[in-house]
């Protein structure tokens, strides 16, 4: 088959372009070590959602020095917690994250950063962000959820580490109170 | 292309191929209205420029933008175009006129059916609706009727793919060793494409959606309804893609006064989006929980493959066109581009919608960055890169392409040719626009698909300009390309009405630089192809739809989880196969 220099050289150049891409991103994922969303966060049951043991009463757990886990529940049209009262969590700490969907599937961005994910019903979604400074993060649903699609968003609080401990503690004993 | 057409216009010679190719472009041509005008509402409507709806009923207009532009006006206009090249480059007429319109009437009935059970989401009272976007991702849930009209739509297409195999089958019995003409060759390539593909589609619709709307089962699995969408969602952009690829293979080169570069070239190009197209839908589902991370990096290499073929016709068709300026007595290393000719809608549309594209491939690159892709997942990024790609590669070279093609299946003259150019150059100047706009806004977060872009709890911010100017581009953009369509079907009407013409368009083609005499036979070989094609849909799928269905709670959800069982090992074995067998067919090819 008869192929002209040139078409042989752009060929060439589009071949290197192309496993030049893959090299990055194979970097990206092996070498930066950047997180992708996939199946280790697990399955729950959408239909009994609200008796398990941490999507039924979804929100922060301390489960080391400096680390937490964050339990979210997406539904029409709130983020649990996040909507109704702020998602809280200490400057400096490691946070993972535990996304699930009640009914359809929904999706869940913090606004203005790459913590961004898919949540839906039947698959819990987990990755983990490093949060610095204190100040405020908007979250926002980024996927078509139904007519109420566009008032579903929520807020971030990342708090002094004193001041969260002290409403860590008070939920804390809250809890134990009511059971 | 070896039978160019001799004496006689198209219409003269193929009155009844003629007329079921003008069918298909009239319900294209309505489609494209009315999509169009949702288009308009939308954009003025999310920038708060002018609202006329509620918010609650722009999920209504965004089901019909999405279903009537992407699915009912670019595949009949696919249709027509098709049905046009294969009695063309066969030479011969379909084998069944009544063949022929019944896949028509199939495709025309399951549209219009859908467009009813969408737009009843405007009458509350009907208790019909679709408010599910063109995505249709379950739980959410529309009316029976508008999966049903999506299932006829798909046979439908099927029939008129089987349609041009039959004029294949019977013009090799008289052509037991010719190649295939190209034109025919791209035609057949594609379709195999959208078999293997629609299967996904059709699956979900047919064993779960349907039976689900109806109360027949009680739930789906969402993420197997999702993957089995995104399953057909990918290849459907190259369905839409490849009608443009063949005019600007066959048609554009013409157009710009020379011939095509490379007929060899072409037809790999064609080989690779079938080989490639479908094994590579989970790119869509990077941010999907319940996928493991193996399949997605399966899913990124093929894609990035896939920009070989786009890559390789870019050289092909620019080469084309230069080999036509100089034909025309252009000169120097850029000079050339001056002797174009410019004056001509059909060759200006297609050359900005080829240009338009280079810069949707870009955005799309950064899309296919599996982890780069983080940023803009689900933003208004992704909007303002298809809007590049069939919204303009797509939409604009289908547009420029009837100022060619129109006349020759209604035997008129093109009404006017300066309406034509500024209605192409109108629609480019509207994209420049609204697409930038919408891709700077989505590196500053702001979401997709939402009729309310502001929010209580913080406001979005932009490193260059405001987020006020982002609002403004988008709003006149959408005006200035609702305008330019407005302007394409008033002059197409203008057109069908005119007096009859003996010579209504120079519809001749000729043949390429490089004929397909000197490339392997092997290339015409559709059946290994097609077992090729299936081998790596199998590779790329198998594993990811099992764990789906094995850990998301059986084929119909709503069972008992099961830890995920897909080993990591398995995995690895899995990528370096298929990466091998990529970078392998890249070599050969």
């Amino acid at each position: 088959m008869e192929i002209h220099a040139y078409e042989k050289l752009w060929l060439a150049l589009a071949l290197v372009l192309i496993v030049g891409f893959i090299g990055t991103i194979t970097y990206g994922a092996a070498g930066a070590g950047i997180d992708m969303i996939d199946d280790k966060g697990g399955t729950v049951d959408p239909a009994t959602l609200d008796q398990h043991p941490k999507f039924g009463d979804p929100g922060i757990e301390r489960n080391g020095e400096n680390s937490y886990d964050v339990y979210v529940v997406a539904r029409q049209f709130v983020f649990e917690p996040g909507t109704t009262e702020p998602l809280r969590v200490p400057a400096g700490s490691t946070v993972t994250f535990h996304v699930t969907a009640a009914d359809v599937i929904h999706g869940f961005e913090v606004v203005g950063t790459n913590a961004n994910t898919m949540a839906i019903p039947g698959q819990v979604a987990e990755f983990t962000v490093e949060f610095g400074e204190p100040g405020e993060y908007g979250m926002l649903c980024n996927e078509y959820c139904g007519s109420g699609h566009h008032v579903m968003e929520g807020k971030i609080v990342v708090m002094e580490q004193e001041e969260f401990d002290s409403w860590y503690e008070q939920q804390q004993a809250q809890g134990e109170a009511e059971n | 292309m070896a039978t160019a057409s001799g004496g006689g216009e198209f219409v003269d010679k193929f009155p009844d191929e003629a007329a079921v190719i003008k069918a298909s472009f009239l319900i294209a041509f309505v489609s494209l209205g009315i999509g169009a005008f949702f288009g308009l509402v939308q954009a003025l409507h999310r920038t708060n420029v002018l609202r006329v709806i509620d918010s609650a009923d722009y999920y209504t207009m965004l089901t019909g933008h999405g279903v009537l532009l992407a699915i009912v006006f670019t595949i009949f206009f696919l249709c027509g175009v098709f049905h046009w090249a294969v009695a063309r480059s066969l030479d011969r007429p379909a084998e069944s006129a009544l063949f022929s319109w019944a896949w028509v009437g199939l495709m025309t009935t399951g549209a219009v059916l859908a467009t009813i059970a969408i737009l009843g989401g405007f009458v509350p009272n009907l208790g019909m609706s679709a408010d599910v976007l063109f995505t249709f991702y379950a739980p959410l849930q529309a009316h029976p009727v508008f999966y049903i009209g999506l299932a006829m739509f798909i046979v439908g297409t099927w029939l008129s793919g089987a349609d041009w195999f039959l004029s294949y089958r019977a013009w090799r019995q008289d052509h037991p060793d010719e190649r295939i003409p190209l034109q025919t060759f791209m035609v057949l390539t594609t379709m195999i494409m959208w078999y293997i593909s629609t299967l996904g589609v059709a699956v979900s619709v047919v064993f779960f959606l349907i039976p689900w709307s109806l109360g027949l089962i009680e739930s789906v699995n969402p993420l197997l309804t999702r993957t089995l969408f995104w399953y057909f969602g990918h290849p459907i952009v190259y369905f839409w893609l490849m009608p443009a690829y063949l005019l600007w293979y066959t048609v554009l080169p013409k157009l710009a006064g020379g011939r095509l570069f490379s007929d060899p070239l072409a037809r790999v190009v064609f080989l690779l989006f079938l080989l490639l197209s479908t094994p590579v839908g989970i790119h869509h589902q990077y941010l999907d929980p319940g996928i493991a991370e193996g399949f997605k990096f399966i899913a990124m290499t093929n894609t990035m493959f896939l920009l070989l073929p786009s890559l390789l016709t870019a050289f092909t068709v620019v080469a084309s066109v230069e080999h036509g300026a100089r034909q025309r007595g252009g000169k120097g290393y850029l000079r050339w581009l001056g002797a174009l000719p410019w004056r001509d809608p059909a060759f200006t549309g297609m050359a900005l919608a080829g240009a338009m594209f280079a810069a949707g491939g870009f955005s799309g690159m950064i899309n296919a960055g599996m982890n780069i892709n983080y940023l803009i997942h689900n933003t208004l990024w992704v909007p303002g890169h298809f809007h590049l790609t069939v919204g303009t590669a797509v939409a604009l070279t289908m547009m420029a392409g009837s100022y060619w093609l129109v006349p020759q299946v209604t035997g008129t003259k093109l009404y006017s040719r300066p309406i034509g150019l500024l209605q192409v150059i109108m629609w480019f100047v509207g994209m420049v626009f609204m697409s930038n706009a919408m891709h700077r806004a989505g590196l500053a977060g702001i979401p997709r698909r939402t009729a309310e872009p502001q929010y209580q709890n913080f406001e979005f911010l932009t490193p260059i300009g405001s987020i006020f100017e982002l609002r403004v581009q988008i709003a006149l953009g959408g005006t200035l390309l609702f305008l330019s369509v407005v302007l394409f079907l008033f002059n197409i009407l203008l057109t069908s009405l005119g007096e009859e013409s003996d010579r209504p368009v120079d519809s001749h083609l000729p043949e390429p630089l490089s004929g397909p005499e000197g490339s392997p036979r092997i290339l015409d070989n559709l059946a290994m192809w097609t077992g090729i094609a299936a081998v790596l849909v199998v590779l790329a799928y198998t594993l990811p739809l099992a764990g789906i269905i094995q850990n998301g709670g059986g084929l119909f959800g709503g069972g008992l989880p099961v830890p995920a069982t897909v080993s990591a090992g398995f995995d690895l074995v899995l990528t370096t196969v298929t990466s091998a067998f990529n970078t392998l067919w890249g070599v050969v090819a």
